[in-house]
């Protein structure tokens, strides 16, 4: 193999590309990026870039040193526009094609939108260009509607009302973060930003967004009532971007569909926020948006294709950072998974959590508790039955129950 | 070998210390980075690379030295 080919030069391109290096393979390499910025990391965009805490030179991944060392041909500012398989080349917007033996996709995903939503004043965030307009806008002042509770609009809103703005954030699910987390820790989320001065509009879907002059003026609820907004951030999840990959007869559907291995088709891998694959360790196949996912999978995409023929199997890691709460976990969260505190106390800010699915511990959660919850890592790890979280300590199972509309003051209802 | 780590990039994610738990370990109120020794023996270098690799916040560097005339 003379030619590797990397498509994306996020954290999952860029640690492709070192570790083809670090592996010892010394061909032509070749990366491609459609931002015209040098590999930065995204995690800080929603949180100390958006504040301010961090210059925008401080999210870059790597030196310009760093970069040289890696000895690639780097295509920055230009996205790849199509693939032909059977070729084995990638085009360019540029119109230049390159050929390859081997080839990496790593163009991760893309916001999504809401219909009608090309307004000043409306904004999304996945780049740092996105990060640095959106901070323009929230230091001009403005009442900020953001639309969608998952981690980036949580993130998004806190970092707003940090910087002392009124932040309403919409969301179709009665309470926040529930797809990844559950309900119970979801209600503890919507508890947290409330006790921050961040108003929640939960259970109602954004119907459509206001406007005056080309301008957002405001967000229209399912229920006809209108929240007025200076700025609106669209927090609506991502879908892969695969876009460019239309036709060239790799499978779709939800990213990039890959084996085990993370291989897409004969010398074509995918990795991070755009691959799909079996993950053996849960038997399920899952594609994942987290950045530890975007290091790992990178380094495991990169091994696959000089030969290692390893399934991937990681335990994923990802966490949220919102006001001075650190949410971190481990594992998967199947919806209609039970959920049980282990440790510590919801009521005092500080604990941590497991989830069972089908008699197995399939994942844990610490709500500021990160050197405790690096330990329980294991139960996942080991796929600890159930019966060994519950039988432990006095704690009754926790029940699956709409209890976030119960009354006030919410407990988590596991210490009684 | 060397190895620096950022203390105000970190994220408390405990990857190094699952890595190469004999270089790092986390403080026990948050959880950032305590870097146990700044020069690794040599048979711990690949796990505290493997840590510098695995860190989600890319708070942990490795200067690769070369070995000074006279030293071990």
């Amino acid at each position: 193999m003379k030619r590797i080919v990397i498509v994306g030069v996020s954290a999952a391109g860029l640690t492709a590309a070192e570790t083809l290096r670090r592996r010892g393979w010394d061909g032509h390499l070749t990366l491609i990026g459609d931002e015209p910025h040098p590999p930065y990391d995204r995690p800080p965009l929603s949180k100390q870039i958006l504040t301010g805490d961090w210059p925008a030179e401080r999210a870059v991944l790597r030196s310009p040193q760093d970069l040289a060392r890696l000895e690639a041909d780097l295509h920055l500012g230009q996205p790849a526009t199509a693939l032909d398989v059977a070729g084995r080349r990638v085009h360019l917007g540029g119109g230049e094609s390159i050929g390859f033996d081997g080839l990496i996709i790593a163009t991760g995903v893309v916001p999504r939108r809401l219909p009608g939503s090309d307004l000043a004043g409306v904004h999304v965030l996945r780049t740092l260009d996105d990060a640095l307009a959106l901070r323009a806008a929230l230091l001009t002042g403005p009442r900020v509607v953001v639309v969608g509770a998952g981690f980036l609009g949580t993130e998004v809103a806190a970092a707003a009302r940090t910087m002392g703005l009124e932040v309403t954030v919409v969301e179709p699910e009665p309470v926040p973060v529930r797809r990844p987390f559950g309900e119970r820790i979801g209600a503890l989320v919507a508890d947290l930003h409330r006790a921050h001065g961040t108003r929640l509009r939960c259970g109602i879907p954004a119907r459509r967004l206001r406007s005056a002059g080309g301008r957002v003026t405001g967000v229209e609820l399912g229920d006809g009532t209108a929240l007025p907004a200076d700025l609106v951030v669209l927090a609506l999840g991502a879908t892969p971007a695969t876009g460019w990959l239309t036709g060239s007869g790799l499978r779709l559907a939800d990213g990039v569909v890959c084996d085990a291995c993370c291989r897409a088709a004969p010398g074509i891998y995918a990795a991070g926020d755009v691959a799909s694959w079996p993950n053996p360790h849960f038997g399920t196949r899952i594609r994942l948006e987290h950045r530890m996912n975007a290091t790992e999978q990178a380094i495991a995409a990169a091994g696959n294709l000089l030969g290692d023929a390893t399934p991937f199997a990681p335990v994923p890691y990802f966490w949220t950072d919102q006001y001075d709460t650190k949410i971190q976990a481990y594992g998967v969260f199947p919806p209609d998974a039970d959920l049980r505190v282990i440790s510590g106390d919801p009521s005092n800010g500080r604990f941590t959590a497991a989830y069972g699915h089908q008699g197995v511990v399939v994942g844990v959660l610490g709500w500021n508790a990160p050197r405790e919850l690096r330990t329980l890592r294991r139960l996942v790890v080991e796929r600890a039955r159930w019966t060994a979280v519950t039988d432990a300590g006095p704690c009754p199972p926790p029940t699956v129950d709409r209890w976030w509309q119960s009354t006030r003051p919410r407990t988590l209802g596991v210490h009684s | 070998m060397k190895v620096i780590v950022d203390q105000h990039k970190c994220v408390a994610s405990g990857q190094c210390v699952l890595t190469a738990p004999e270089v790092f370990d986390q403080r026990e109120e948050d959880g950032i980075v305590v870097l146990l020794t700044e020069t690794p023996p040599d048979h711990l270098m690949d796990d505290t690379r493997q840590a510098a690799i695995l860190c989600p916040a890319q708070a942990i560097w490795v200067a690769e030295q070369e070995k000074q005339e006279g030293e071990q």
